[in-house]
């Protein structure tokens, strides 16, 4: 089998056998159509099985409390300095632009909107995803390639129920926790530097703000959180469950689960944007109270 | 194949393995196993690297599904179990991993402890019985708040031990439990093979290819060859009977296994190692 190249369903094709180049394009494409297919259905069946196990039975405090701390405690500093610096870079670039049509006072309204609804909630989850879901990754790729996920099983714990369930509950608890966080230190970190080191009026700077930002805003950028949360989840926790062999596997592990995160964070963003549009205008036509 | 009809036809098996295939994409790894296991035996499964031996020890315990054929333990098929039924089957299983397994985020304690809070046991009984069965393995009360990393490979062996037989399981299954261990605490695992199952009268499957273990625990000795080779038809299992029939047994790869000749192996590996420099 040496010289010959297996895809992930079994699939060989030797390299010293000459086919019509036809059919080996078709075969070859049929062949990735396939695998792509199989991983989608087995990615489906994975998550099926977490949300069977979570409806069914909650883990036990003490396998879930440890995820919590790891999830939102520790990625407390991290968070709260990504979205501090995101609301001051957010005031630097704005005021060039802003001081050029005379609307420097309008700079909170617009720095708030962005926090609140896109940047605090996506590049929260940008980071956590490299963060915990990377970590997440790794554990749980290293808990298979050394026969600990099937240890656990041997004695009789499932480990959907053991070790995916309490990591999708920390994620979907506390990574909208943690976008609050962002969103409140990236608010925060606007403020000053508009007001201390741009000479942005105070008073105008928040009236403003308040004007343009409403509840909505913040629930939409929550809402969202909720959603990257739970994918982050998923797709880490696959990702190490089907790590392969080896510490390059667990590496690789741990970069997909990252990349496919981030991917799946951007592609939720647009979506849970337009579906929430579209609900608050089915609800409120014409926008009328789209800032209370 | 030679075979000792006391030991295929002992009355009362525990483990019943009938047409047992298993395939992963193309690779044929078991073919056609059929295999009976008897309350209390103790039976060493033999055979190369790579020859199917835990993939045999795994789908014993249902951790890997058949591609054909079932495993029967106390007369219930494996495969007609569903997740949870199977799920709570396993802790009748004990099995020792080849790496020990031990789970790394938790102390020795806890790691010997998981199986009983499994079970919802209390935490004084759970206190008790961890220290006894880490001093039955003799290994002192002071490692019980270590970490798996801080032990030798032979503490960590000890330890899957004492936490595959904590709950008293009526199989305990061995993957190369000797591996990678000095001779002298390679013994000391043998012994405690052997004091657990005169203790317990468990019924032990030890997949092996440690002659010494096979010979010293095992009072049946089963050979798989790998199905890559096999003539068509032939079966998995080239030798099945008693230890002290291995040097004479009618098969030569049995007897150049038992006797470590690579024999015409390190031919085939040079003739393949020769063809890659060629196409190179």
């Amino acid at each position: 089998m040496s010289s010959l190249s297996q895809s992930t369903t079994g699939r060989v094709s030797d390299p010293n056998h000459r086919q019509n180049p036809l059919v080996e394009w078709i075969s070859d494409w049929g062949g990735v159509v396939v695998d792509v297919i199989v991983a989608i259905g087995d990615f489906t069946l994975f998550v099926w099985r977490a949300m069977i196990w979570l409806f069914t039975r909650l883990p036990r405090q003490g396998t879930l409390l440890p995820n919590f701390y790891q999830v939102g405690v520790l990625s407390l500093p991290v968070v709260a300095l990504t979205g501090t610096f995101i609301g001051m870079v957010l005031a630097v670039q704005s005021h060039f632009q802003f001081s050029q049509i005379g609307l420097e006072t309008r700079l909170g309204a617009v720095i708030n909107m962005s926090l609140v609804r896109e940047l605090g909630p996506v590049l929260a989850a940008t980071m956590l995803a490299g963060r915990v879901g990377g970590a997440m990754a790794a554990e749980l790729g290293t808990m298979r390639v050394t026969e600990q996920i099937d240890a656990l099983e041997s004695m009789g714990a499932n480990p959907i129920h053991y070790l995916v369930v309490p990591r999708f509950l920390a994620c979907i608890f506390m990574i909208p926790t943690l976008t609050i966080m962002a969103d409140f230190m990236g608010v925060v970190g606007a403020y000053f530097y508009s007001v201390f080191m741009l000479d942005i009026d105070r008073h105008f700077y928040l009236h403003n703000s308040r004007e343009f930002v409403g509840g909505f805003d913040l629930f939409v950028g929550v809402f969202k959180s909720l959603f990257f949360g739970a994918a982050i989840a998923v797709i880490s926790c696959y990702r190490g469950f089907h790590c392969t062999p080896g510490a390059e596997g667990v590496g690789r592990a741990a970069t997909a689960a990252f990349v496919i995160s981030f991917v799946m964070i951007l592609v939720l963003d647009l979506f849970l944007g337009i579906l929430l549009d579209t609900i608050y205008y089915a609800i409120w036509p014409g926008g009328a109270k789209l800032f209370f | 194949m030679t075979s000792n009809p006391q030991h295929n036809t002992a009355q009362d098996p525990i483990v019943e393995i009938e047409r047992l295939h298993v395939r992963f994409g193309h690779q044929l790894v078991l073919r056609e196993i059929n295999l009976k296991i008897t309350r209390g035996q103790s039976l060493a499964i033999i055979g190369e690297s790579g020859c199917g031996k835990t993939v045999l020890l795994k789908t014993i315990i249902g951790l890997i599904k058949p591609t054909e054929g079932h495993v029967i333990f106390d007369g219930q098929r494996l495969d007609e179990l569903n997740e949870r039924d199977l799920s709570a089957l396993r802790p009748r299983f004990g099995l020792v991993f080849q790496s020990a397994a031990l789970f790394d985020s938790m102390t020795v304690g806890q790691n010997v402890a998981f199986p009983l809070r499994q079970q919802g046991r209390g935490d004084q009984e759970i206190q008790r019985l961890v220290l006894a069965r880490l001093a039955e393995v003799g290994l002192p009360d002071s490692v019980v708040s270590k970490k798996p990393a801080e032990l030798s490979g032979g503490m960590r062996k000890r330890v899957g031990v004492a936490r595959a037989a904590i709950v008293n399981p009526e199989v305990m299954l061995y993957d190369e439990p000797t591996t990678g261990l000095d001779p002298i605490v390679s013994d000391v695992i043998n012994e405690l093979m052997m004091r657990t199952r005169r203790h317990t009268s468990v019924t032990s499957v030890i997949v092996t290819h440690d002659m010494r273990t096979a010979r010293k625990v095992a009072d049946r000795v089963v050979m798989i060859y790998p199905a890559s080779r096999l003539a068509p038809g032939e079966p998995q299992i080239i030798f099945d009977g008693p230890p002290s029939e291995l040097d004479r047994a009618g098969d030569r790869r049995v007897r150049q296994f038992v006797r470590g000749e690579a024999g015409e192996r390190l031919m085939e590996m040079l003739q393949v190692a020769s063809q890659l420099q060629g196409s190179e």
